[in-house]
């Protein structure tokens, strides 16, 4: 499905809107939309909401042989998804522009910014490392995907536990989460992405574009920070030139963004981590809303099963016995065996009353030649070679001639010698009449 | 309405003597739908059963690509994203089973030349996961308005070692379990839509989980119900 464009009346309202610092959903210039964090049930797993923007993570990990060059450092994997399910324009299995950008920065951003201790991850140097992967799928596409995603990411990173494991000698033990509490991954610092968009050739600017403003923006400037006002990655996309000033004054506000995103995610971790600890209920049937009237919930619901099997006796004996099947196949000789019940083979007999439908029909003279073909097939052959061309060809003389034994139909099996020879002779003659009339 | 009274009747009455021989494996998972809450899709869900969790949305009926359009009846696709990785052969095979169920119960005729997409994501998995997934697609093809024959949901059985009949397993459940069978089955007779099965079986077993998706089908869509008529309570 194509994306509906944005038709240039709401493309001149949203401008005229921003010229006069107003944004749509009544937002100040520097303000960021409601972010919501919830957990899954399993480690790493969770769902953060940037306004109506919807992000799914989830961290998963495996042990694997190391890279040759890198032999004693864990594999970070990074995979941003953009479902069809976020818009329709999104084509599943298409790696778009825009998803590559995205999944780049995200590298960028927290891969090439060593907020992970890889060299934590290492089992045995040179045999077995953890590999992280990082799985986010786009989930409602309404603006700024690269923030959600960003923070979508180091969250699910932070609550995700890694099996334990142990090394004595050559044998490694991975234990179950029974046996050994799992581990927390070690991170250093938490870069979170801080998009800026540039309206009117950097004239004008927000924070936190939605996507109508993505849409009419002339540029977009994304800086990675962590809490210590550590820039980790800078990008600057859609062909604007920023003055110097600009990008302090955006590397300013983002980090008081940054240092309110962070406590926000702290807060949000240390809740889940409590509710964890006192055995309370946790995951997403917690974090649904219960006074919305687009929710429902119901209880756990006993079913009375007590009358199913008497239900399925009854369906049982209503229902036709299968017919017995012969399973063994009978050997009445060495090299002679049979399967089934033995009774004689009706194909062909179907074929034949076919064919004599068909030549009681005699309806088309093709069919019955070729019926007489396939039961004479000598004498045919012998006419052939007498005179070949008759017998295809089309002329309306010879097609009344042919017709003529369709008379007595039924006399065609028996007589076939006979009106073969009736026939050929005729032809004969139509043939010389022919040539009569091409000398005339 | 009548059969789901009637089942609660003798469900109040047999409590008391059954429960302690019945164990704790003939009983639903506590269910709960969220629908509509994205704002992209035409129709969107999230349902949950225990802590399995499946996300759904709807588009249509919208555009159809031209190579996939179809003269005489709206063109359904269902797609199924996994949570982990790419989709692989088993996510084919369930997106397969859905859209066969799904086409069975919408009335695809009604719009003729267009597509109706159903996005399926997996948020968490903790067993009877095709049949929240056949859950959530119902409710989002309710929430985006497409006209459907009747109403469909999905309901798991395993089977124990020892021949017990577990409804709406936890992956636990199902890992032990002899057989898995998942049946959909339609809300107006009641009908087999689609079923599934994995592992050994009788026919009388076929028959008794049959009997018993179909009475766990009854509170299914009392829950559905139930949740329609608070959403449109308030008008």
């Amino acid at each position: 499905m194509k994306e509906t464009p944005l038709s240039n009346c709401e493309r001149r309202f949203l401008l005229r809107a921003i010229e006069e610092k107003k944004r749509l959903d009544g937002r100040q210039t520097y303000d960021y939309r409601n972010i919501k964090i919830s957990f899954g049930t399993d480690y790493g797993c969770c769902i953060v909401e940037l306004g109506k923007t919807r992000v799914l993570g989830q961290v998963s990990c495996e042990l694997v042989a190391p890279k040759l060059n890198r032999a004693t450092e864990g594999i970070l994997f990074f995979n941003l998804e953009l479902s069809q399910m976020a818009a329709p324009a999104f084509e599943p299995g298409r790696q778009s522009d825009l998803l590559v950008k995205l999944n780049r920065l995200l590298e960028r951003c927290l891969r090439n910014s060593k907020c992970i201790d890889t060299e934590s991850l290492c089992v045995v140097a040179g045999e077995k490392v953890w590999q992280i992967r990082v799985d986010l799928h786009l989930l409602n596409h309404d603006g700024n995907i690269i923030d959600a995603a960003s923070i979508a990411a180091i969250v699910a990173l932070c609550h995700f536990r890694r099996p334990d494991v142990s090394v004595q000698g050559e044998e490694v033990t991975l234990y179950t989460p029974e046996e050994r509490d799992p581990v927390a991954l070690s991170i250093h610092h938490m870069p979170i992405c801080v998009s800026f968009a540039f309206f009117q050739q950097g004239t004008y600017l927000l924070v936190d574009p939605n996507e109508r403003e993505e849409r009419v923006m002339d540029g977009l400037l994304v800086i990675a920070m962590n809490k210590h006002r550590e820039i980790c990655t800078i990008q600057s996309s859609g062909g604007i030139m920023l003055l110097k000033d600009q990008v302090l004054r955006c590397s300013k506000i983002a980090g008081v963004k940054v240092a309110e995103i962070t406590e926000l995610i702290q807060k949000a971790l240390e809740n889940d981590q409590k509710v964890r600890k006192e055995g309370g209920k946790f995951g997403f049937a917690e974090s649904i809303a219960d006074q919305r009237i687009t929710t429902f919930k119901m209880e756990k619901a006993p079913i009375d099963t007590s009358d199913v099997e008497e239900k399925a006796e009854e369906i049982i004996a209503e229902a036709e016995p299968p017919s017995e099947v012969v399973s063994k196949p009978v050997l009445w000789t060495s090299g002679t065996a049979q399967i089934g019940e033995g009774i004689e083979n009706s194909w062909g007999d179907l074929e034949d009353s076919e064919k004599d439908d068909d030549d009681e029909g005699g309806s088309d003279e093709a069919v019955i030649l070729d019926s007489v073909k396939m039961d004479t097939g000598v004498e045919v052959s012998d006419i052939g070679s007498q005179d070949a061309p008759i017998v295809l060809s089309d002329s309306e003389e010879e097609e009344m001639i042919i017709l003529e034994p369709d008379k007595n139909p039924k006399k065609i099996r028996t007589q076939i010698a006979c009106t073969k020879q009736e026939k050929a002779p005729s032809k004969k003659a139509v043939k010389k009449r022919k040539k009569k009339r091409t000398t005339n | 309405m009548e059969g789901a009274m009637r089942s609660d009747d003798k469900v109040c009455t047999e409590t008391g003597i059954e429960s302690s021989s019945r164990g704790p494996g003939c009983s639903l998972r506590h269910f709960a739908c969220e629908q509509n809450l994205l704002s992209r899709p035409d129709g969107s869900a999230a349902f949950l059963q225990g802590d399995t969790s499946v996300l759904a949305g709807v588009y249509g009926p919208a555009e159809v690509k031209v190579s996939k359009e179809i003269f005489n009846k709206a063109t359904l696709e269902v797609i199924l994203r996994p949570k982990i990785g790419l989709p692989g052969v088993a996510e084919k095979s369930r997106e397969r089973l859905i859209r066969n169920t799904c086409q069975a119960v919408v009335l695809g005729a009604l719009h003729p030349r267009t597509s109706i997409t159903v996005v399926l994501q997996v948020v968490s998995d903790a067993g009877s996961l095709l049949a929240c997934c056949l859950n959530a697609a119902c409710m989002a093809l309710v929430d985006a308005g497409v006209p459907m024959r009747a109403l469909f949901c999905g309901v798991t059985c395993a089977l124990d070692s020892d021949g017990t009949l577990v409804l709406d397993p936890t992956a636990k459940q199902e890992k032990e379990a002899r057989a898995v069978l998942t049946f959909a089955l339609d809300s107006v007779d009641r009908k087999l839509l689609m079923s599934t099965t994995k592992g050994l079986y009788s026919d009388a077993e076929l028959q008794q989980c049959l009997a018993a998706a179909q009475t766990a089908s009854q509170h299914v869509f009392r829950f559905y119900r139930e949740s329609l008529q608070r959403r449109y309570s308030k008008s």
